[in-house]
């Protein structure tokens, strides 16, 4: 089980830098404040926050009180506000309205704005419009990486995926282009860039120019990370709606993972207590599993913790000596590991449950059958019933999703029945969700005569390759999806395909692959081009990251993610969704 | 036989001077020198010479002459002058030379004698006019210091970021001083002026008297002061012919000479000499000539940096030599050529006499994309020459887009500024564009350049969704966008509608633009929405409870947990619920309210379409195995197994599997065969099993 990385993978970069200066850029802007404050954070922030600078550090930098950015007025009492928010246009409001409140009784106070990872001029606007910009000063905190694990930087802005894919909004890219101009400033430069999607290609080109206009910083620079990768969410929509079957997607897709931590309620902890669990590699035993299939998990765990009784069983019959060399020297490693255990074996339990409830099996069935293009008319059957039967409104959205995408859109008749349907189960209001999901490419009707093409049958010529194959069941799903193809392909890894670029291009949805060599001198070592950075804009899940730290494993690669956020089929159907105001 | 020292002459005891032309000046001067305002330039830079300035005895129609010449002497301009009176000219140390008139006016003119801007040092001068002034120079830049004809002191202590400053009134002045200078220190300007035996210190708030360390006594009046380059000394030359050399605090003396001339001197300033790095002063009279230095000073000053000598050499329009310089120190590029070349183009763009075509190919043969040269400051060089079209030629070469947007509003060519932020891909600066255009055209005109620019189009959509609602509606009915305006009036039947009416009318437009955005479905949907809300509201009225806001679904549920089937049915009549649908709901319901009685009646009113393996499921799981065991013998054969299983009737299961010679089936019932009782039943399957391949 997860077995070890080989001998010749090039070791990771340290990350733990960005934490750093997100720290020191924080209290710098905290300090630009002198004497006590207290802090108004938007819920949103709070959780990466936590990350970067807990409570007392805080509070060293004279922050007072802490609050949430919420909709009530506020009770502070303080003389000076600091507010650290996300660029959004209801945060202005919520501070013009403090602020007038003030003015109102004759108050006056210092207001300091502090926008993550960057203001936007709209935000402005909207202060000078409630007329108290010249009472608020404005800054920046340019924090867009958070490292959620050794290989794993976020940014944290889930609402990426629904501002670009849905809206057309294309603000957040130039907070990528920034984001990955601060990386090549801190790792050096990329000597290979590629990029699928129009955001990949927009992204490319406005980091260039950053690049370009601090040239010399990073001129001269030897590259740590080789290959860097581009990819557009929109380019694969059906490994991000299928049900995950690693033990961190599941884990993910069953109690939510935030901001790298995830609260175990009282049914995975056996007490009344809920659990607060940080999970990445520095937890050894959720290490070993979380990129495993999770019918392997429970009998690993088992024999783990067989393992672990057996040492602590070495106890008995020992002398008094070997007795304090245990416990001086063994116990404590003992006791953590069996603190992990236990939490996982718990997690395990309760997803086992829950799964069992909601007949997974039926579920991954049906979802196999879609991505296999079996089975239609019971597939379509099965999520009607689903919907007749109220499961649950974002599953329902999710399947009827997924057999959009992987047939092309719906026949018509189906695609009026299961949105009818739907509608009735769920409330009239979805009508709205519908039309988000038609302009995101992610719920279509077929057109007239538009059935399988002969492109589309390449797909399942695609999922039948050979190499693929090779790849344990649990990713055999993925060999088809197509940010895991593009890269293999690429780094020819699986065995080329048959089919040439342009159909494949067509198959991805997109219209352009950027291709460039960045710099002209190879200064690149071979390790550095054993290090891969893939970039997931708009979102990617844990098993795509599984599934890649597999690939690397296999081959001597490292991987490292970026992702605008971590995300997985519930999040992207919830972005999609409109709920009544 | 040569001497050398034939032409040096003793001055005092140890030292000796001789005369000799360094340049011969080109000026031809009708007049005496003294008759003129001259100012020369800091650090070898030019001097500037007022010609026949106005004095009583010259007609009033003779204009003066305002000539600029290097200091080696060769002219850089002559100029008619043609304003008012002259009091005081000096240079900035951006070699921009400011005449401060009378009437408190200051024309600021470039070396070339062109004329930048002016200012004024306040209305108050108007009526007072000025008596005197005196350009200085801090850390801030240059500043100038007046004393107005009411005896008032005002000043700036920086003239490109000009605060005009109204010195405090110094207590008993009657007339003007008999000398005065303004001092810097501590990084503020201040004003020294003696009046009688009294010496001054005037700052922003309080006039002080003070005196010089030391001062010998007997001074009756303080006949002329001057203060050093650098404003750290002071030297004071006193009606006893007394000279007082000190810091500029006052507070220390360096040295004193008595030099018995009490003629007041017609000028007195500072120097060095060369060798000891002395600090001196230079007295001079009319026909003598005085040297007095005691002041050692060991900082040697290096005020000139090269970019500053740059500076110097292009504003003299010595660019050759300027990038011959460059190269030779290797500087680099953006610091040096680069910069040269910007100024260049920056002085090309004002030759008017050239067509705008050879101006811009010519920038562009020299600059080409030389890293540093910035083609839309040129083109805003251009821009401020009245040069437009060759402004927006030069913005051409220019190829960060976001660079050339800010000009471009300038010159009002606002879509084309649109197109090149969209191109740039910054969101703000597209934004801040769209805030101008919306100000500058009309609506229509606004959402027709929108329509065409779908990038700019989204992000202000953006903004409008969350700030101005009324105007998104707009811009949908402008691109006939049905559809989206349907979309609307439905989120507005939500967010803004409290009343039913209200929100029926928003659904009911909403459904009329579905319609012609050709969306049927859409809005069909949404009229049986609306019917859903009346029939909800009625329900309320009628029953009590909550219904408004349900789904259809949901509603029925609600019904039949209230005991009311009737309009149950009626609902599910009314709105085509289809039957599976029905079955599910209505199963659910009834079994949460563990209505066993009335569920088996709706079992048996007709044939169920959904089979009766969810009835099993639903009994057992509300723990109720006997009315799960009712359902479990009318499941049909494909799910038979199941339901026994479901039951718990693990011996029947085995007997259907193997009637039904089904090995997934066989399996099935095995795995549930755990308890010591069922040991039979698994041997039994294991017996068929057998059997079966034996076959």
């Amino acid at each position: 089980m997860a077995f070890p990385h080989r001998l010749d993978a090039p070791e990771l970069p340290d990350f733990s830098m960005l934490k750093r200066l997100a720290r020191d850029q924080l209290i710098y802007l905290l300090e630009q404040l002198p004497g006590k404050k207290d802090l108004f954070i938007e819920a949103d922030l709070m959780s990466p926050l936590d990350r970067i600078a807990n409570v007392s550090i805080l509070k060293q930098h004279e922050v007072d009180k802490l609050y949430k950015v919420e909709n009530k007025p506020a009770v502070s009492s303080s003389e000076q506000l600091c507010f650290l928010v996300r660029p959004r246009i209801k945060n202005m409001r919520y501070v013009a309205s403090l602020v007038n409140a003030d003015k109102l009784a004759g108050r006056t106070r210092k207001y300091k704005v502090i926008f993550s990872p960057q203001k936007f001029h709209a935000c402005e606007m909207v202060l000078e419009e409630e007329g108290v910009y010249g009472d608020v000063s404005c800054d920046e905190w340019a924090f867009s990486l958070l490292p959620l694990d050794v290989d794993l930087l976020s940014m944290e802005l889930p609402e990426f995926f629904r501002d670009y894919f849905l809206e057309g909004d294309q603000r957040w890219i130039n907070t990528v282009a920034q984001a990955l101009h601060l990386l090549s400033t801190l790792y050096g430069p990329f000597p290979n860039c590629y990029g699928i999607g129009r955001c990949a290609k927009m992204s490319y080109e406005l980091w260039r120019i950053l690049e370009q206009e601090e040239d010399g910083e990073t001129k001269g620079r030897r590259p740590e990370i080789g290959h860097i990768f581009l990819l557009d969410r929109d380019v694969d929509f059906v490994t991000a709606l299928c049900s995950q079957v690693v033990y961190e997607g599941l884990v993910d897709d069953t109690f939510r993972i935030k901001c790298g931590s995830v609260d175990f309620g009282p049914e995975v902890t056996s007490s009344d207590r809920s659990l607060k669990v940080l999970l990445n590699a520095e937890d050894k035993v959720f290490n070993e599993i979380r990129n495993e299939h999770f019918s392997n998990v429970f009998g690993f765990l088992s024999q783990k913790a067989r393992n672990l009784q057996a040492q602590y069983d070495r106890r008995r019959g020992m002398d008094i000596k070997q007795m304090k060399n245990f416990v001086s020297q063994e116990l404590k490693g003992l006791k953590q590991e069996h603190r992990l255990l236990s939490v996982h074996i718990g997690a395990c339990e309760s997803i086992m449950k829950k799964k069992t409830k909601q007949d997974f099996q039926e579920l991954i069935k049906t979802e196999h059958a879609l991505l296999e293009g079996f089975n239609i008319r019971e597939s379509t059957s099965y999520i009607e019933e689903h919907i007749d039967r109220q499961v649950s409104p974002i599953e329902s959205l999710r399947l009827m999703c997924l057999l959009s995408i992987t047939e092309n859109g719906l026949i018509p008749k189906d695609y009026r029945s299961l949105k009818t349907q739907y509608l009735q189960s769920y409330g009239p209001e979805h009508l709205l969700t519908f039309s988000n999901l038609r302009r995101a490419g992610l719920l279509t009707e077929q057109a007239p005569g538009d059935t399988l093409t002969a492109v589309e049958s390449k797909v399942s010529k695609l999922v039948t390759d050979k190499a693929a194959g090779k790849i344990t069941d649990a990713f055999s799903s993925l060999a088809k999806r197509s940010n895991f193809r593009a890269i293999s392909k690429k780094l020819n890894l699986v065995r080329r395909i048959g089919t040439d670029r342009a159909a494949v291009l067509r198959l991805l949805n997109c219209s352009e692959l950027a291709f460039t060599d960045m710099t002209k001198e190879d200064k690149a070592s071979s390790e550095s081009l054993r290090l891969i950075l893939v970039v997931f804009l708009g979102g990617c899940t844990f098993s795509e990251i599984s599934a890649l730290r597999f690939l690397g494993r296999e081959k001597g690669y490292r991987f490292i993610f970026l992702t605008t956020a971590v995300t997985n089929s519930a999040r992207l159907m919830e972005a999609m969704s409109e709920v009544k105001a | 036989m040569d001497c050398y020292t034939a032409n040096w002459n003793p001055l005092g005891d140890s030292a000796f001077y001789r005369k000799y032309e360094l340049y011969s000046m080109d000026w031809d001067l009708k007049e005496e020198l003294r008759d003129c305002l001259v100012a020369a330039a800091p650090y070898g830079g030019p001097i500037a010479l007022l010609r026949n300035p106005w004095r009583k005895e010259k007609a009033a129609s003779v204009r003066p002459v305002l000539e600029i010449y290097s200091a080696s002497g060769l002219p850089l301009a002559s100029l008619l002058w043609k304003s008012g009176t002259v009091v005081s000219l000096g240079w900035s140390a951006e070699e921009e030379l400011l005449c401060v008139q009378e009437d408190g006016g200051v024309l600021v003119y470039g070396l070339h004698g062109d004329f930048r801007r002016h200012f004024s040092m306040g209305n108050e001068v108007l009526q007072n006019r000025i008596l005197d002034a005196r350009i200085f120079h801090t850390e801030f830049g240059s500043g100038v210091a007046i004393l107005t004809g009411a005896h008032r002191f005002i000043l700036s202590a920086n003239v490109s970021d000009l605060k005009l400053r109204r010195m405090p009134e110094v207590p008993g002045l009657q007339g003007a001083p008999t000398c005065w200078t303004a001092l810097c220190q501590d990084r503020v300007a201040h004003i020294l002026l003696a009046v009688g035996p009294d010496l001054y210190l005037l700052d922003q708030s309080a006039c002080s008297a003070v005196t010089p360390f030391g001062l010998a006594p007997g001074v009756s009046s303080f006949l002329q002061m001057a203060v050093s380059f650098t404003y750290r000394h002071l030297a004071l030359f006193t009606d006893t012919g007394y000279i007082w050399m000190g810091t500029a605090s006052l507070k220390e003396k360096l040295c004193e000479f008595n030099c018995n001339i009490r003629a007041p001197p017609k000028q007195m300033v500072w120097c060095s000499r060369p060798r000891s790095k002395e600090r001196a002063v230079v007295v001079a009279w009319e026909r003598r000539l005085m040297v007095v230095g005691d002041a050692p000073e060991s900082i040697q000053y290096k005020q000139l940096t090269i970019q500053v000598l740059l500076d110097r050499l292009v504003l003299r329009r010595l660019y050759p030599l300027a990038i011959q310089i460059c190269e030779y120190l290797r500087l680099p590029e953006v610091q040096g050529v680069s910069r040269i070349l910007a100024h260049w183009a920056c002085y090309k763009v004002q030759q008017k006499d050239v067509s705008d075509e050879d101006v811009a190919r010519a920038i562009n043969q020299k600059l080409g994309d030389t890293p540093g040269v910035s083609y839309s400051d040129i083109a805003a060089r251009a821009y401020g020459c009245g040069r437009t079209e060759l402004a927006i030629k030069l913005l051409e070469y220019e190829p960060r887009s976001g660079e050339q947007v800010p000009l471009l509003l300038k010159m009002k060519r606002s879509k084309l500024a649109l197109s090149k932020a969209i191109e740039s891909g910054d969101t703000d600066l597209v934004f801040t564009v769209l805030l101008h255009l919306k100000n500058e055209l009309n609506r229509g005109d606004f959402f027709m350049t929108l329509r065409n620019q779908p990038m700019a189009l989204s992000l202000y959509r953006q903004f409008c969704k969350h700030q101005e609602l009324e105007t998104l509606k707009d811009l949908y009915n402008q691109d006939d966008n049905h559809q989206e305006l349907g979309s609307f009036h439905i989120r507005a039947s939500y967010a803004a509608e409290e009343r039913i009416e209200g929100r029926v009318a928003a659904l009911q437009t909403a459904a009329d633009a579905f319609y012609k955005a050709k969306n049927e479905f859409a809005a069909k949907a949404t009229e049986d929405q609306m019917r859903l809300l009346r029939l909800q509201r009625r329900l309320e009225d009628e029953l009590g409870g909550r219904f408004l806001d349900l789904s259809l679904h949901d509603t029925v549920t609600t019904l039949i947990l209230g005991g009311h089937n009737k309009r149950a049915e009626q609902l599910a009549r009314d709105f085509r619920i289809p039957d599976k649908r029905l079955w599910w709901l209505k199963l659910t319901a009834l079994a949460d309210l563990e209505d066993w009685e009335e569920l088996e009646k709706f079992s048996k009113s007709k044939k169920s379409p959904i089979g009766y393996l969810p009835f099993v499921e639903i009994c057992m799981k509300q723990h109720n195995k006997y009315e799960a065991k009712k359902y479990a013998s009318r499941v049909g054969p494909e799910q038979k197994v199941k339901a026994l299983l479901l039951v718990g009737d693990v011996a029947q299961a085995a007997d259907v599997a193997i009637e039904h010679r089904n090995e997934a089936e066989l399996s099935l019932v095995l795995s549930h065969c755990t308890g010591a009782t069922d040991g039979a039943t698994a041997d039994k399957i294991q017996r068929a099993r057998a059997q079966a391949q034996k076959k």
